[in-house]
């Protein structure tokens, strides 16, 4: 009865949204930057090497603890150009408006926008506004693309995984989504929970010489951690992805809203964060310049590549192991 | 989460497991193999969440019983829900059940062509709705063991009281122990030990599965759903078996009294009469059902509405009945993550959130 139609789940960054993507948009438009759907695609002119990237905003509440849709608009075409191997550095803002938000919350917005964009060293080069009418879209929308300089010496893909190879998490993960998730129930976390809405280009730029170590790079939005493990295994079924419980990063706020709406924060959504997986030499000095950014303090190495075909497992606290699966359907609409 | 932490130990845990180990050892030495239900679907979950499946002696065998609510609900309950969805009747009922197949569809199917199908997070949001100003006529799809019964009393109290003219509840409610001695008289399931659910016990109380552990000599030991208390109902188990023991034991004593609920149970017994339920893979079982009791017909939907909750037949292929009664391992049905996925779910085990089938396809596949 549902086929045919968009579905909540096909927005929730699993398995849906990738067969939404490969079925609809693939077929049309998949030869060129955009084969394998990166997060960034790749694209040279008169001898520039340049990553290009656009996503679009419509988180609910628009503002919540630690940050609000302006600066998240800014983080996260930032940080699909760095994960992708690219400096940021022009960005283009398109604002969606329902008729009756109030001047003082765009104003609000644009200043957060403009703040965000300073730190990430950043210029909001072009831009577009529309209003529509009351009703028909909830309050704002904003979309924004970017452009950045390709750094040198990346060459990521998932065939360039080896067994052995470490995993690193750049910090507490899954914070964003429960941070979102609480604001919108309206539960008290006491002030110990906020979103990790941030750039991860410092990240990335700290990795420096040591890029051809780095066989792949994400940030773990929509879906979280599992979804981009078991995107980045992809055909591999030689390969598979342990990670430890134990060594996972998650902060007690997120812990506690997690067990709370019984979310598993593998699927929950960062939005400042970086997972890697670099050669075994590398991991040691990577973890060692992101623990000396305030954005990498809670940096940790999370599991390593295995022999396991084709699966992400976890190797639980109590010691026991278990699959990691994408998420099923939708956990939070409207998380980004 | 220091109030977690503490339950979800590893130190604590690699203790645990070295006793079962010792335990297992000690029934592998006398050649023995084992079999132990977990009965209650919040455990068939953490037991998959925590990987404790993985880790187990290879003669101890855990399968998965009856315990989700949802997954046990006949088929002809889904048909005579959607028989009053056709008629106009607004359906109240909680996410999962909507997406159960019955014998000609499902809630979610008969809502996409017009039916009103409201999903509620609380019963009592259900009675609300009956209660608003020009009101439709509502049914609740009332399923669920004691723990969820228990409530649901008090919401029937409150609706007759209230004088509620356009609320009644579809009953399919259950009880866990008469289930449990149809388990273990069967030769086929052959299980040598429950892992009795935490919340109904703490409803029915421990001394609810006294009998059981009597007449036919299994041990029953009630256990939390933190892995250490999981860990520890397991090890009691085996030690038991180990020991040549059968008794009722209760790991849970931080939520479980011997006597339960006593305020519980009597909301049960005022509003509710044993009945005959059927249970999806286990057929009907006499007096392991609950009916809302005659003074109340006015609230029991198959009465005010005149329908009949009929066997229903199960999809072509489905092996949930096997599955509920821990004979197979989900993933020795054919459909397995073929045919029946959660996204697109065959069986009812694979539709719940506590069905032996997601939890299968979401953590060991």
């Amino acid at each position: 009865m549902v086929e045919g139609k968009i579905l909540l789940a096909h927005g929730g960054g699993g398995r849906l949204s990738r067969e939404l993507v490969e079925r609809h948009v693939g077929p049309r438009f998949a030869a060129g930057p955009l084969e394998g759907f990166p997060d960034a695609a790749r694209v040279s002119v008169g001898g520039a090497s340049l990553v290009f990237t656009t996503d679009s905003f419509v988180v609910s509440p628009r503002r919540f603890p630690g940050g609000d849709i302006g600066c998240l608009a800014v983080h996260g075409t930032v940080n699909d150009i760095a994960v992708s191997g690219g400096r940021p550095r022009w960005l283009s803002l398109a604002l969606i408006c329902e008729e009756g938000l109030p001047l003082a919350e765009l104003d609000d917005v644009l200043d957060s926008v403009a703040a965000a964009a300073a730190r990430c060293g950043v210029a909001i080069a072009t831009g577009d506004t529309k209003v529509v009418a009351r009703g028909q879209c909830d309050g704002l929308y904003v979309n924004t693309a970017g452009v950045g300089e390709a750094l040198p010496g990346f060459e990521m893909g998932a065939a360039k995984l080896r067994p052995g190879d470490v995993v690193l998490a750049s910090g507490d993960l899954g914070d964003h989504g429960m941070a979102v998730m609480a604001a919108r129930a309206g539960m008290n976390v006491e002030g110990r929970l906020a979103s990790d809405t941030g750039p991860v280009h410092r990240l990335v730029l700290a990795l420096d010489e040591l890029a051809p170590a780095v066989r792949f790079m994400r940030d773990p939005t929509r879906g979280g951690a599992a979804s981009v493990l078991n995107e980045m295994l992809g055909d591999r079924d030689d390969i598979g992805i342990v990670l430890r419980e134990r060594d996972l990063p998650f902060s007690e706020g997120a812990r506690a809203v997690a067990e709370v709406v019984g979310a598993d924060l593998l699927h929950v959504a960062s939005e400042g964060r970086v997972l890697l997986v670099c050669a075994p030499d590398a991991a040691a000095v990577i973890l060692d310049r992101w623990r000396a950014l305030p954005e990498g303090a809670g940096a940790r190495a999370i599991g390593e590549v295995t022999r396991d075909r084709g699966r992400v497992v976890l190797e639980t606290a109590i010691g026991g192991r278990r699959l990691v699966d994408v998420p099923q359907g939708e956990l939070l609409p409207r998380i980004c | 989460m220091k109030y977690l932490d503490g339950f979800r130990d590893p130190d604590a845990a690699r203790f645990l497991r070295r006793r079962i180990e010792a335990a297992a050892g000690r029934l592998a030495r006398a050649g023995r193999s084992v079999r132990l239900m977990e009965v209650c679907g919040t455990h068939t979950m953490a037991i998959a969440r925590h990987g404790i499946r993985d880790f187990l002696p290879d003669n101890v065998f855990l399968c998965s019983g009856p315990g989700c609510p949802v997954c046990v609900t006949d088929a002809g309950y889904i048909d005579a829900a959607l028989e009053l969805a056709r008629r106009g009747v607004t359906i109240a009922t909680f996410g999962d059940l909507v997406r159960v197949p019955g014998s000609t569809g499902t809630l979610a199917e008969a809502r996409a062509e017009g039916a009103r199908v409201v999903v509620c997070y609380s019963p009592a949001e259900a009675l609300a709705l009956a209660r608003e100003p020009g009101a439709p006529e509502v049914v609740f799809l009332a399923v669920g063991f004691e723990t969820t019964v228990a409530p649901l009393a008090a919401l029937l109290r409150s609706a007759v009281a209230a004088g509620a003219t356009r609320f009644s509840m579809l009953a399919a409610l259950k009880t866990v122990p008469r289930a449990l001695a149809v388990l273990a008289e069967d030769p086929e399931v052959g299980v040598n030990g429950f892992l009795c659910p935490a919340h109904v016990s703490a409803v029915i109380g421990a001394a609810a599965y006294e009998p059981l552990a009597e007449r036919y000599g299994i041990p029953c030991t009630i256990a939390g759903f933190e892995p250490l208390d999981i860990l520890l109902g397991l090890l009691d188990l085996i030690e038991q078996l180990a020991d040549g023991r059968a008794c009722v034991v209760n790991q849970y004593a931080r939520v479980v009294r011997r006597e339960g609920n006593r305020k519980a149970q009597a909301a049960i017994a005022e509003m509710f009469e044993p009945a005959d339920a059927a249970w999806r893979g286990l057929g009907v079982i006499p007096g392991s059902g609950l009916a809302i009791r005659e003074p109340f017909a006015a609230f029991d939907a198959e009465r005010r509405h005149g329908v009949a909750v009929r066997p229903g037949r199960p999809a072509p292929g489905c092996r949930c009945g096997d599955v509920l009664k821990g004979k197979i391992l989900p993933d020795a049905c054919p459909m397995f993550g073929g045919a029946c996925t959660p996204e697109h779910p065959v069986g009812p085990c694979m539709v719940s959130g506590e069905g032996s089938c997601a939890a299968h396809h979401k953590y060991a596949r």
